[in-house]
């Protein structure tokens, strides 16, 4: 079990007032706090290591290298992959994606063929197939969701996993409905069809363990913020034949092995996939993140966000006013709601009068959004530090909201 | 931070009773704005008369937040028998009361808009409190189209 009042300790920023209550800050799902040991882990290597990486001959510049590596071989650790190689580091997980979408997917999807996505895809995972279909000639089926994005359509996936369908991209945890994929099952009947995976890991990646090579995924995909690391850093898992076979996407310096006027040649992945001076201090500040997850142990933080989730779902349940989207049970560490005549931006602002650090709008859902007939909703999303007494706080400033705007 | 700079009474009142709600059968104008963003969307009609000078009666329609939809309400409640040349300086009289440096002078008649003011101090909100007069300005620019304005880049 986590004691989280004791982990709120390692993190400094929730330690202060907003407007004059202390900060209740549920808005884990679009970005986490930072516990001591990665601000420190970029403080450091700003004041003691800080050079270019892989080119120079130096002191710091080999430091600075063996640390990047050592991110590198840390994360293959993390997500249990085969080797350090199969480890690229990105801007993030929309960076993962588009760069798979424009290396593999490009080289490899012919007009007329389809990618399957899922009706609950953040934008990310949507607009770069949407690019790329244009470009290609390919078409983009979806899983449907179904009533109040309960769950997706199990059967229907069954059989839209088919050719010509190329490529299953998919979320692991939905941002906006708390909503667990089964990614390891999406994944063997995927591979018995010799279709492509890609797993959007963004909302899992901090909150459980991962290992890739029980999911059997071909890429997934993460970002290094939302588990507790720096902005500006992500990884792209991708199985060593396909990132082998792969064109680069980028080029510049760093990634070439011999370069001529005419033409150059490529390093191995993942070097060829990585153009330019890296995010070399935030990679190095994923990796003490993930030291401090399993540190605490990540099944012990899926269990406690899974049970703030629940304690959630049970006291707004008892609100009359709202409703709930996603599942009723087995809910990942988040809760979306629409309340009765109150527009979500205008919960949220109030939320934060008291103090309370929520979400409103689409999500980057946009089209589920539509498809749940509600424009706008807010969002309360957990971590490790939160606590059942400010889920409390929520429910109590939600019926504060309410009786605000009735009176 | 003052809530109730914010959502005042009359605004909560508007968000809730909006005034001049529904379409408009005999408009001679009408535009769309959406926020898509946050989801806010207004249809502003406006019947002007013979000569296009007046607007004889102005109606809305919409779903959003408190501020986008009691905005337009209040906005439809001062401009109706308005003419078309004061709600034009009723409209850029809002948008600088909105996102001037400093506040503007307000025309005679101006009166309960300037309500709205304190929506100034909350620079996320701006968009929405404008979303309204940006549509009317296309409305009576006389380019009536399904094609929506946006507040999104004040
Ligand atoms: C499920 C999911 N996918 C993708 C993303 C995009 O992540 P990033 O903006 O870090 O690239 C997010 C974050 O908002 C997300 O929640």
């Amino acid at each position: 079990m986590i004691n989280a009042e004791q982990l709120r300790n390692d993190f400094p920023i929730l330690h202060q007032q907003v407007n004059g209550r202390p900060l209740v800050y549920l808005d884990n799902a679009a970005t986490t706090q930072k516990p001591l040991s990665v601000i420190e882990t970029l403080d450091h290597y700003y004041r003691k290591d800080n050079s270019n990486v892989h080119r120079g001959l130096h002191e710091l510049s080999n430091r600075a290298t063996e640390a990047y590596e050592h991110a590198r071989r840390r994360t293959a650790q993390f997500i249990n992959a085969a080797s350090a190689d199969e480890i690229v580091f990105t801007r993030g997980t929309t960076e993962g994606i588009n760069l798979v979408a424009n290396s593999w997917a490009f080289d490899n999807l012919k007009p007329g063929d389809e990618i399957l996505l899922t009706e609950v895809e953040h934008h990310s995972n949507l607009v770069p197939w949407q690019l790329l279909a244009q470009r290609k000639g390919l078409k983009l089926r979806f899983v449907p969701a179904l009533a109040n994005g309960e769950s997706l359509d199990l059967a229907a996936l069954d059989s839209l996993l088919a050719p010509p369908v190329k490529l299953f991209a998919f979320v692991h945890i939905s941002n906006t409905l708390g909503l667990i994929n089964d990614a390891k099952q999406f994944c063997a009947l995927a591979k018995s069809r010799g279709i492509t995976t890609l797993i959007d890991a963004a909302q899992s990646s901090g909150h459980r363990p991962l290992d890739v090579r029980d999911l059997d995924c071909d890429f997934l995909v993460f970002s290094g913020h939302k588990m507790a690391g720096p902005t500006g850093i992500g990884i792209l898992y991708g199985r060593a034949e396909l990132l082998e076979k792969m064109s680069p996407w980028h080029g510049g310096g760093e990634m070439i092995a011999a370069a001529n006027y005419e033409s150059s040649t490529y390093k191995p992945a993942p070097h060829k996939f990585e153009a330019g001076t890296p995010n070399i201090a935030d990679a190095i500040g994923l990796g003490a993140a993930m030291d401090y997850l399993d540190k605490i142990g990540r099944d012990n933080i899926a269990k406690h966000d899974m049970e703030l989730a629940a304690y959630a779902y049970e006291k707004l349940s008892q609100l009359d006013f709202l409703r709930i989207l996603g599942p009723k049970t087995n809910r990942a560490g988040l809760i979306t709601f629409v309340m009765d005549g109150v527009h979500a931006h205008d919960v949220v602002e109030i939320a934060n009068t008291y103090g309370v650090a929520l979400r409103g709008g689409h999500h980057c859902n946009q089209p589920l959004m539509k498809k749940l007939g509600t424009p706008a909703s807010a969002r309360a999303s957990f971590y490790l530090y939160n606590t059942k007494t400010e889920v409390d706080r929520l429910a109590e400033v939600l019926h504060k909201i309410k009786e605000y705007f009735t009176r | 931070m003052n809530l109730d700079e914010l959502y005042q009474t009359v605004i909560l009142d508007h968000a809730q009773r909006p005034r001049n709600y529904g379409e408009l059968p005999q408009a001679t104008a009408f535009a769309e704005g959406n926020n898509p963003s946050c989801g806010d969307e207004v249809t502003v009609y406006v019947k002007l008369d013979a000569n296009g000078e007046k607007i004889e009666d102005i109606k809305f329609k919409g779903a959003g937040c408190a501020i986008s939809q009691a905005s337009t309400s209040l906005m439809t409640v001062k401009l109706k028998g308005k003419t078309v040349a004061e709600a034009s300086k009723f409209e850029k009289t809002f948008h600088d009361m909105m996102t001037a440096v400093t506040l503007p002078e307000y025309p005679q008649g101006f009166g309960d808009l300037q309500i709205l003011e304190g929506v100034r101090k909350f620079p996320q909100r701006v968009k929405c409190a404008t979303l309204g007069w940006n549509a009317l300005k296309q409305a009576l620019g006389g380019n009536s189209s399904h094609d929506p304005v946006t507040s999104e880049n004040e």
